[in-house]
């Protein structure tokens, strides 16, 4: 297992010296999906709590940390404990709403929808942010790298995300291994059992929520600093949501590799559809979604736990 | 050990168990027999949490325990297992116990080592490693049981554990369960059908129907009783 990773972790640390910047700006996109997928999965794969709203956690984030580099300069390393709090604190909310009323399942995940919206509908009349408007972060030169603000070059952004997504994967391995994981898990395999052996099943929850917001957070300040633009309505979109989870979905729930794998497969699909089609002289909007649609009707179909689980047994791996 | 007082419950007007008292003796095995739908499982719902009593008592090692929720009953020191299965399907079998076993142990390592010796003791350790959706209906019963005592009860409630089991595994168990109440000084409160396992095992027996006590006593005793014999053993059996 230690040995592949490691091949892994090379090829991707020299990624940048390899491919052009298209590839490069690819490869980043997957990573970001992968890390947030990640997070996603601490909730779902692991605790068994299903968030449709996690674009919420995206955009505060994101908007936190863009907002007080825009009107303060304050850089993003002191902005992400400002997104960090917020999003525990959304996070903290519907999971005390939901948890404490003994809301589960799909009003569960209605709830979370529910808070994304409102919370997107909020940004579109908050001045401070631009509203609907939207919020810019400026673009200068970008040759140097200036680290404290995380303005730099695309390889920049390419190595801090491969960081958060590495330690999210680290963090996700130990978390699992943890008493915590173990307690995750016996909840979301059955509920009444797991009370029945003792566990606080409330605390527990909890905590998967906030782990998970916090984690989210860190993705949307990273968003905010790479892509420079933030409207309500794209980023707090639903099909923003359904992005961060069509990865572990695709790749596995509950699995450590899944949302790695799954968002590599399907950003590497799609985008390969959306050249291929391209270069034929196609340009059809929304075709991405369409394909998005159909490998996750064929995942369902043929491979109900995923890619990676299958992969994991062919290749004699563990989880 | 366990005093339950005149305690009610009632299900949309429907009286599932009405002023039902009965004690366990710290160190005894007790049993809770009766026909179907006498409101045992509901007795037992309301010892480990699950429902709120209307009225009455219940007081485990002298502190009132009515009202905490199941995970403060085990706590207390409650182990329970439930009558309609329910393993985390997706786990191994040694991770279940290890769930368990987590809620005494400080570390993962030292809750393995101790759902090792369970496992054992409950002669499931040759498919520590299968997942508990794998297993036959007897041997999640058995999970059951290894699960309950991993959290280190000092009472165990038992929900017909031996229901589906063939004799001789029925046999085994109650070795079991026996040696856990001989050497350990395990209490055990069984709900039970199985006569052979009941008589085996317990030194009292309690008998609802209709949600009412209606014989309590050594069992010799109360399998001659007149109203125990008509409404759920029957003149006949053999025992």
């Amino acid at each position: 297992m230690l040995a592949p990773l490691a091949i892994l972790g090379v090829f991707l640390l020299a990624l940048p010296h390899i491919v052009n910047p298209y590839i490069l700006s690819v490869a980043t996109l997957i990573l970001y999906l992968a890390y947030t997928g990640q997070a996603w999965n601490v909730m779902m794969g692991f605790a068994g709590q299903l968030s449709l709203g996690h674009s919420l956690y995206v955009g505060v984030g994101a908007y936190a940390s863009a907002a007080l580099f825009v009107h303060y300069g304050i850089g993003p390393w002191a902005g992400v404990w400002l997104s960090i709090a917020l999003c525990v604190a959304l996070g903290a909310a519907i999971g005390f709403l939901a948890f404490r009323f003994g809301i589960s399942g799909v009003y569960f995940a209605l709830l979370t929808i529910a808070f994304c919206e409102f919370t997107r509908v909020g940004f579109d009349h908050l001045q401070w942010t631009g509203g609907s408007g939207g919020l810019f972060l400026k673009v200068a030169q970008r040759d140097q790298i200036d680290l404290a603000n995380l303005r730099g070059p695309p390889a920049m952004y390419y190595y801090a995300i491969l960081f958060l997504a590495a330690s999210a994967l680290l963090g996700c391995y130990f978390l699992l291994k943890s008493k915590a994981g173990y307690y995750w898990q016996a909840i979301r395999e059955n509920e009444e059992a797991a009370q029945a052996l003792g566990i606080n099943t409330f605390r527990w929850k909890m905590l998967a929520v906030v782990i998970s917001s916090a984690m989210t957070a860190v993705s949307g300040v990273f968003f905010a600093f790479y892509y420079n633009n933030l409207f309500p309505e794209q980023i707090f979109h639903i099909s923003r949501s359904i992005e961060i989870i069509l990865g572990p979905i695709i790749g596995g729930v509950g699995t450590l590799f899944g949302p790695i794998l799954g968002a590599a497969v399907l950003t590497i699909l799609a985008d390969g559809i959306t050249e291929i089609l391209g270069m034929l002289g196609w340009e059809i909007p929304g075709i991405k979604q369409v394909f998005y649609g159909i490998v996750m009707l064929l995942v369902i179909m043929f491979l109900p736990n995923g890619i990676w689980p299958p992969l994991a047994r062919k290749l004699g791996l563990g989880k | 050990m366990l005093a339950v007082k005149k305690i009610s419950k009632s299900f949309r007007g429907l009286k599932a168990v009405s002023q039902a008292s009965f004690d366990v003796p710290a160190g005894s095995i007790v049993a809770l027999i009766g026909p179907n739908g006498a409101g045992k499982t509901t007795c037992f719902n309301m010892i480990a949490g699950v429902f709120a009593t209307d009225s009455g008592e219940i007081h485990f090692q002298n502190s009132p325990i009515q009202g905490l929720r199941p995970d403060q009953v085990c706590s207390a020191g409650i182990g329970r297992t439930f009558q309609i299965v329910k393993p985390f399907a997706g786990l191994s079998v040694l991770d279940n116990v290890i769930v368990g076993a987590l809620h005494r142990e400080g570390s993962v390592s030292s809750a393995r080592i101790f759902s090792l010796s369970i496992l054992k003791k409950l002669n499931l350790d040759a498919k520590k490693d299968l997942p508990a959706s794998s297993l036959t209906l007897p041997d999640r019963k058995r999970l059951e049981v290894a699960r309950a005592l991993a959290t280190r009860p000092k009472l165990l409630l038992l929900d017909e554990v031996m229901a589906g089991l063939r004799p001789t595994e029925c046999d085994l168990m109650v070795e079991v369960f026996r040696d856990l109440n001989r050497s350990d000084g395990l209490t055990i409160l069984l709900i039970e059908h199985v006569m052979r396992a009941v008589m085996a095992l317990a030194q009292k027996v309690v008998v609802l129907h209709h949600g009412e006590i209606i014989a309590s006593g050594a069992p010799a005793e109360v399998v001659r009783d007149p109203a125990v014999l008509e409404c759920y053993l029957g003149e006949e059996t053999e025992v």
